[in-house]
């Protein structure tokens, strides 16, 4: 049934009916190229958004102090309530679950940076050594802040790239001192974080020296903490187990959010999660739709053809063709449509996914890398295969049992 | 040669009701025997050109065609008879038309699995036999009705057929061409193939040998077509 002579008769038969041929090519390839076009355009979101989203852990809490706004204990509104070094020992010692956890002593504004006859200014942010995973701060040279610089009090800095490129240049920064506002630090690392441009623009200093050079004492503004592999409702416990514990030694009210407020990012995380998994759901929705349409349109158009070709099926059963070897050639030429319009459907799709990817710029947010995992256009593919099987042997069948005299007088 | 013992045939008519169309029909035709069946619609020729044709079963009986009994036969194995032992034309040519006269002329072959070239080849040489070479790249919506017939009768004869079934082979064409095609038919049939043509003009079944003639089911008369004409 693969002999050559099948398949001359085939492409015989496709080059004589170009029009039902393009027809049906034209409905498999569409079908295919819409599936891929719109699962890349749902991926290109997502992975979009989620690149926004890769500057901090999603799985972590983030607690702030304010001023309180309801009195409690007797204690009057507009208190502000203040962390230190003990609320961070705190959290480590008597919350259970805690993964990485980190406080921030906040240096307002941006600071004059400079190394040897070059400045420029950045922010400096104080910190604990575990702040790398809650930024997902990537080292690249050296390393992070550690306990001993913590115990220590030193003054050590890990440095963005991209104060590396503004003060050193090609120089090696490492084992260097810059000067943040008179004082000098010694860079121990570079890092990179794809959280944004502004993420690699920060000086990173021990959060003790920071509290003692610029006269914090032991306070803390904020502290962030990660949940680890946790499921969900355990972090809300957790974030509850927080609150509950700061605000009674604070003596803030409980739910007073402007004194003390508890923000679960895993909840952020678990709306994101939903809304992408209905956005996926409805693309696949979609594509399968387009590629039904184009089932149709295939199962449709044989069997028209089948019709049309009833005298033909009548004519060759008289010169001495069998029932099967008219099914075999109006299903390999069914199958030879779709495998080819589909592959080219496939192909244009991942086209026009390739061209996006390469005219996007490369920081676009909410759109970035319009992909298809393989397994989508081989599924469709197989799909659109046994369709194109089927679409041609059922027809093929009622037609090529049809009496040849009657095909043969069906004027 | 082709010989029919006592065949009936009926169709079902509605749920419970049957049209019995054949009869009983006895009938010999020997090699190299030129024959028409005639017969007004109705009378069952059609569906004793089926029968003979392979394209339908009967009920019961027995059609011996060279030697093979024709019963219970598989839809392979009539497809097989069908394509060693006859050959067909018909009133409307039934040429595919997305087919050159040469393409179509072969296609009995390609069902014997010739290859390509050979299978036409052998057409050429066919359709140079009937005066069609210079037309063999032609499609047939580009031939005359009588061209078109005799690119069928090539096509019919390109097996090498025992019997030649024609089914109103000059129903489609006027008086002059119907002379020239019935000519070719005598042509065929000198050279030993038999020919049976079913036919309702008397012009073409006076050119035939024998006449048998159908009605109701029935043969009621079969012998040469002088005699019959006297009988008319």
């Amino acid at each position: 049934m693969f002999k050559i002579d099948t398949w001359e008769e085939i492409f015989s038969i496709l080059r004589k009916n170009k029009l039902r041929t393009f027809l049906t090519a034209f409905s498999v390839s569409w079908g295919i190229f819409m599936l891929i076009v719109l699962i890349g355009a749902g991926n290109g979101l997502q992975n979009g958004v989620q690149a926004t989203m890769n500057d901090d852990a999603s799985n972590s809490i983030w607690i702030y102090s304010g001023k309180t706004s309801v009195p409690y204990q007797g204690l009057p509104i507009g208190r502000q309530v203040k962390f230190t070094n003990k609320d961070y020992t705190l959290l480590r010692e008597r919350v259970e679950g805690v993964e990485y956890l980190t406080g921030r002593f906040y240096l307002w504004g941006e600071f004059a940076i400079s190394y040897r006859d070059k400045s420029s200014a950045f922010s400096v942010r104080s910190c604990h050594p575990d702040h790398k995973y809650l930024e997902n701060t990537i080292i690249t040279q050296g390393r992070f802040i550690n306990e001993k610089d913590i115990k220590e009090e030193r003054k050590v800095t890990a440095i963005g790239k991209d104060i590396v490129v503004t003060l050193f240049g090609d120089e090696d920064p490492i084992g260097k001192y810059i000067k943040v506002n008179d004082l000098l630090y010694k860079v121990v690392g570079v890092y990179k974080d794809e959280g944004g441009i502004n993420e690699n623009r920060i000086v990173y200093i021990p959060i003790t020296t920071a509290q003692k050079a610029y006269a914090g004492e032991d306070r803390i503004h904020q502290m962030m903490l990660t949940t680890g592999t946790k499921p969900f409702k355990e972090t809300i416990k957790m974030a509850g187990n927080i609150e509950r514990l700061l605000s009674r030694k604070h003596k803030v009210a409980p739910g007073d959010k402007r004194g003390l407020s508890v923000y679960n990012n895993n909840e952020d995380f678990r709306m994101m999660q939903n809304v992408f998994t209905g956005i996926e759901l409805f693309m696949w929705c979609v594509g399968i739709f387009t590629i039904i349409a184009g089932i149709v349109g295939i199962t449709n158009i044989m069997l028209i053809s089948v019709k049309e070709r009833t005298r033909e099926i009548g004519i060759r059963k008289a010169m001495g063709a069998t029932t099967n070897s008219i099914i075999w050639l109006i299903i390999l030429e069914s199958v030879f449509i779709t495998f080819f319009s589909g592959y080219f459907g496939m192909m244009a799709g991942i086209g026009v996914l390739e061209l996006v990817n390469f005219v996007l710029p490369d920081d676009t947010n909410f759109f970035r890398n319009p992909e298809v995992q393989v397994y989508v256009p081989v599924a469709a593919f197989i799909l659109l295969l046994i369709a194109g099987v089927l679409a041609g042997y059922f027809p093929a069948r009622k037609a090529a049992s049809v009496d040849p005299v009657v095909a043969l007088r069906d004027e | 040669m082709v010989t029919l013992n006592s065949i009936n045939k009926s169709y079902p008519v509605g749920k419970s009701n049957y049209l019995h169309v054949l009869k009983g029909i006895d009938l010999v035709i020997d090699k190299g025997e030129l024959v028409s069946i005639m017969g007004p619609s109705g009378s069952g020729k059609s569906t004793l050109l089926n029968i003979l044709g392979i394209l339908d079963s009967y009920d019961d009986g027995e059609y011996i065609l060279e030697d093979v009994v024709m019963k219970n036969l598989s839809e392979k194995q009539s497809a097989f008879y069908r394509n060693k032992f006859l050959g067909f034309v018909f009133q409307s040519f039934n040429l595919l038309p997305f087919k050159n006269a040469m393409e179509n002329v072969a296609l009995p072959l390609y069902y014997q699995k010739v290859g390509r070239k050979d299978r036409n080849r052998i057409a050429l040489n066919y359709l140079d036999k009937f005066g069609l070479k210079d037309w063999a790249t032609h499609m047939p919506n580009e031939l005359s009705g009588g061209q078109k017939q005799r690119v069928a009768i090539a096509r019919a004869m390109i097996n090498k057929p025992s019997v030649i079934l024609a089914d109103e082979p000059t129903g489609a064409l006027d008086s002059h061409t119907s002379e020239e095609v019935m000519q070719i038919f005598r042509d065929v049939n000198k050279e030993g193939t038999t020919v049976i043509i079913v036919t309702h003009d008397r012009e073409v079944s006076g050119r035939t040998d024998r006449v048998i003639s159908l009605r109701d089911g029935i043969i009621e008369h079969s012998g040469n077509a002088e005699l019959n004409k006297e009988i008319a």
